[in-house]
């Protein structure tokens, strides 16, 4: 079958607020435009079209819809779409790809958070009968999460807080990021609690945006990328939803695809982590040593785009090998209330 | 490097009615999965992922619902998809799965989709009015009459041919046990007397709206040759997708739909539909949809669907029996109705579509539509392997 690389990544600038309607998809329309700069290609040439994104964001149905507008899809265009982050929209191009049916995918992936409240749209998530009816927002079932792994002795306040300052210390350096700069892990919890045990750094912040994708063939991918990325293991499970039925320190469907996308031996991953334990309990469930550099983009902590977030992740572990600073990465995706849908990409470059 | 094959192993559906209070959302997809799984003679430990499909989450009010139904989908520890291209989705859904064992990543995936209408009202879900977009603000039936209208002024077709659809279909689905109208006393005539809804769509030519999920188990070759009495092969898959409206745009005849069929029909290596096709399930909610789509899809050309329509060609005994089971007219379940369209095409060349199997159907279409007709899904499924 069919390898797969990734030839062409961009993303908007993450903003706490975007002009534009509800849905935003015209964020996508100048990083289209990107892409086809970046591979040459037009969108002619494009195989199999892919995204992510959720009407719930947008408070209306079928807000994809507005999105073929912009894509400009006549003639009609072979296209598809997941109700999820645009990671797993990559996933159903990767399989179109690898089918043999097409040899190059454009997926996107786009949402604007700031349309509706979101901790409280992310609450509709839960189960309806018993639990959505109470209300608990994300915010409060991660801080569940990260007092419980307190409790346990898995991680600290301090060990957060760490977290977030090396995330805004990474983020100097990405033109794209919402949150960036030098500050003590210290300093940070001299803030007051948002949701104990959460303080505002330990949360991403609310975030539109979007990000857009190329794939191709990898015996195609050499005409439009110096350097493609290959995509050498993809793979994501799913863990219960009953939030009283998992260890919510431990994140199994992480560990699970990971080990089956072969994530060993990667110089660098970006971990989609909402939260900054979150990021400890996926480095542990990975299996990340000390000597694996997490998140240099300064990952989701510093800029939160939903449904477009774990697609950007891909495109930033595939842009180190795009640019020849790494020849091994792994990149991750969530979904769902504490880490409940996970997926893992290894990718390489290959000279 | 070519696809590998993918098979239906076993379908199964739920009872549609208009409201299922006698089950949740995890009572409603066990009914269609356990069936299915029955059907396919697989248990869980056989399957390898679980691809779910449904139209807008707003009509059910709950965000991404394969989140919390995982553990009913049998999905925890596994992978699990979510598909939603609107009306289409249950159509895209299965194409998903079936990509899965086609692309040689599993051997054995259960596809599954469902609309649980009464849980929340999917009037008002389609009734939200964004800024910058025109308002439709007639529901799905106020919104294709005029194409409708478009079609018999454009065609010449004479004004029963609606009313012989929808009789049809409605007669078909009293042979179905799983259909939600089962109206085996509806004849041409009693459909023109009821009432005109959106003119020209009378009452009896509409869909109704249904709870209900469909599932199927696929897999690949060596899966496919164990099935008793012979697996559904998939021979073909097409999807296309154009915006919803610009000026010169084809509502009637849309351009997404017939690149679609020309490319199903290419790869399944047939020239001439008509002759080739034993069944065909087609997504008619709206009765007049059945000759629009008979020439969309190139069964005939156009001007001339309803021409085969009027015969009687496209009845149970006819030439081209299409929607044996009693199409999307007799069963609505949104986000399901797609699947049913594409499991139903399934049972007819697997030989296992009951009281309105079609004698010897070696080859049928399954169809779905959704948008403002501009999603179109689409696969061609066989008794014989392809080739």
């Amino acid at each position: 079958m069919n390898d797969v690389a990734v030839v062409g990544f961009a993303q908007s600038r993450n903003v706490r607020h975007s002009d534009g309607t509800t849905n935003g998809v015209e964020m996508l329309v100048p990083l289209l435009a990107e892409v086809f700069e970046q591979t040459s290609l037009s969108k002619e040439d494009i195989g199999f079209w892919c995204s992510g994104s959720s009407d719930y964001l947008a408070g209306r149905a079928f807000s994809f819809i507005a999105a073929v507008d912009a894509l400009g899809a006549f003639p009609p265009m072979h296209e598809s779409h997941v109700e999820m982050d645009a990671a797993w929209a990559l996933y159903e191009a990767w399989l179109k790809i690898r089918t043999g049916e097409v040899d190059t995918a454009l997926v996107y992936g786009f949402g604007k958070s700031s349309a509706g409240r979101l901790r409280r749209v992310l609450a509709l998530q839960l189960d309806p009968y018993l639990v959505a009816p109470l209300w608990p927002d994300s915010i409060g079932i991660a801080g569940i999460q990260a007092r419980m792994g307190i409790e346990a002795g898995l991680w600290s306040e301090r060990e957060m807080a760490e977290v977030a300052a090396r995330s805004r210390a990474d983020a100097r350096a990405n033109p794209v990021a919402q949150l960036s700069g030098e500050v003590e892990a210290a300093t940070l919890l001299e803030r007051p609690m948002f949701a104990d045990p959460l303080r505002e750094h330990d949360i991403a912040p609310v975030t539109d945006g979007a990000a857009v994708l190329v794939l191709a063939a990898a015996d195609r991918a050499g005409e439009l990328a110096d350097r493609p990325a290959v995509i050498t293991g993809i793979e994501h499970r799913v863990d219960s939803p009953a939030l009283g039925a998992r260890d919510l320190t431990r994140s199994p469907s992480a560990g699970a695809a990971g080990a089956a996308a072969g994530g060993d031996g990667v110089q660098l991953a970006e971990l989609h982590a909402p939260f900054t334990h979150q990021e400890i309990i996926l480095r542990r469930a990975l299996g990340l040593g000390a000597n694996v550099g997490v998140n240099p983009s300064g990952g989701v902590l510093v800029g939160n785009p939903m449904f477009a977030a774990g697609l950007a992740r891909i495109g930033e572990a595939a842009g180190q090998i795009l640019l020849g600073n790494a020849d091994r990465v792994l990149a991750h995706a969530t979904s769902g209330p504490a880490l409940q849908q996970n997926l893992v990409a290894v990718l390489e470059g290959r000279d | 490097m070519g696809k590998r094959l993918a098979a239906v192993l076993g379908t199964g559906q739920t009872h549609h009615r208009a409201k299922r209070t006698d089950v949740s959302m995890p009572g409603l997809l066990r009914e269609a999965i356990d069936r299915a799984m029955a059907d396919a003679e697989v248990e869980w430990a056989d399957i390898d992922a679980v691809v779910l499909g449904k139209a807008p989450d707003l009509f059910e009010g709950v965000m991404m619902p394969e989140l919390f139904l995982a553990d009913a989908l049998g999905a925890t520890g596994k992978p699990l998809l979510r598909v939603h291209t609107a009306g289409s989705v249950g159509g895209s859904t299965a194409l998903v799965a079936a990509s899965l064992v086609q692309s040689g990543v599993h051997r054995r995936v259960l596809t599954v989709a469902f609309e649980k209408q009464s849980e929340s009202n999917a009037m008002w879900a389609l009734s939200i009015l964004p800024p910058f977009q025109m308002p439709v603000g007639a529901g799905a039936g106020g919104y294709f009459a005029p194409h409708v209208r478009s079609y018999i002024r454009r065609s010449g077709a004479p004004g029963h041919v609606g009313a012989i659809v929808a009789a049809k279909d409605r007669r078909n689905g009293a042979l179905n046990p799983f259909a939600h109208l089962r109206q085996d006393e509806i004849t041409v005539e009693s459909v023109q007397a009821s009432q005109m809804l959106w003119d020209p769509i009378r009452y009896d030519e509409t869909c109704p709206s249904s709870d209900g999920a469909c599932a199927m188990v696929l897999g690949d070759e060596a899966a496919g040759d164990r099935v008793p009495g012979g697996a559904g092969w998939i021979h073909a898959t097409a999807m296309r997708t154009e915006p919803t409206t610009f000026s010169g745009r084809d509502q009637v005849n849309p351009q997404a739909g017939r690149d679609a069929a020309a490319a199903l029909w290419r790869e399944a290596g047939i020239t001439d539909p008509l002759s080739e096709v034993d069944a065909a399930e087609i997504y008619v909610p709206f009765s007049w949809f059945e000759p629009m789509w008979l020439e969309n899809l190139g069964f005939t050309a156009e001007g001339e669907g309803w021409k085969l329509t009027e015969s009687g060609e496209t009845a149970l005994d006819g030439r081209l029996p299409v929607n044996p089971s009693g199409g999307v007219l007799s069963t609505n379940p949104i986000g399901a109705s797609g699947m049913l369209r594409f499991s139903e095409a399934a049972k007819q060349v697997m030989g296992r579509a009951g009281d309105y199997q079609v004698d010897g159907a070696r080859r049928a279409l399954g169809h779905a539509y959704g948008g403002g007709s501009q999603y179109f899904a689409m696969w061609v499924v066989g008794a014989a392997k392809p080739g």
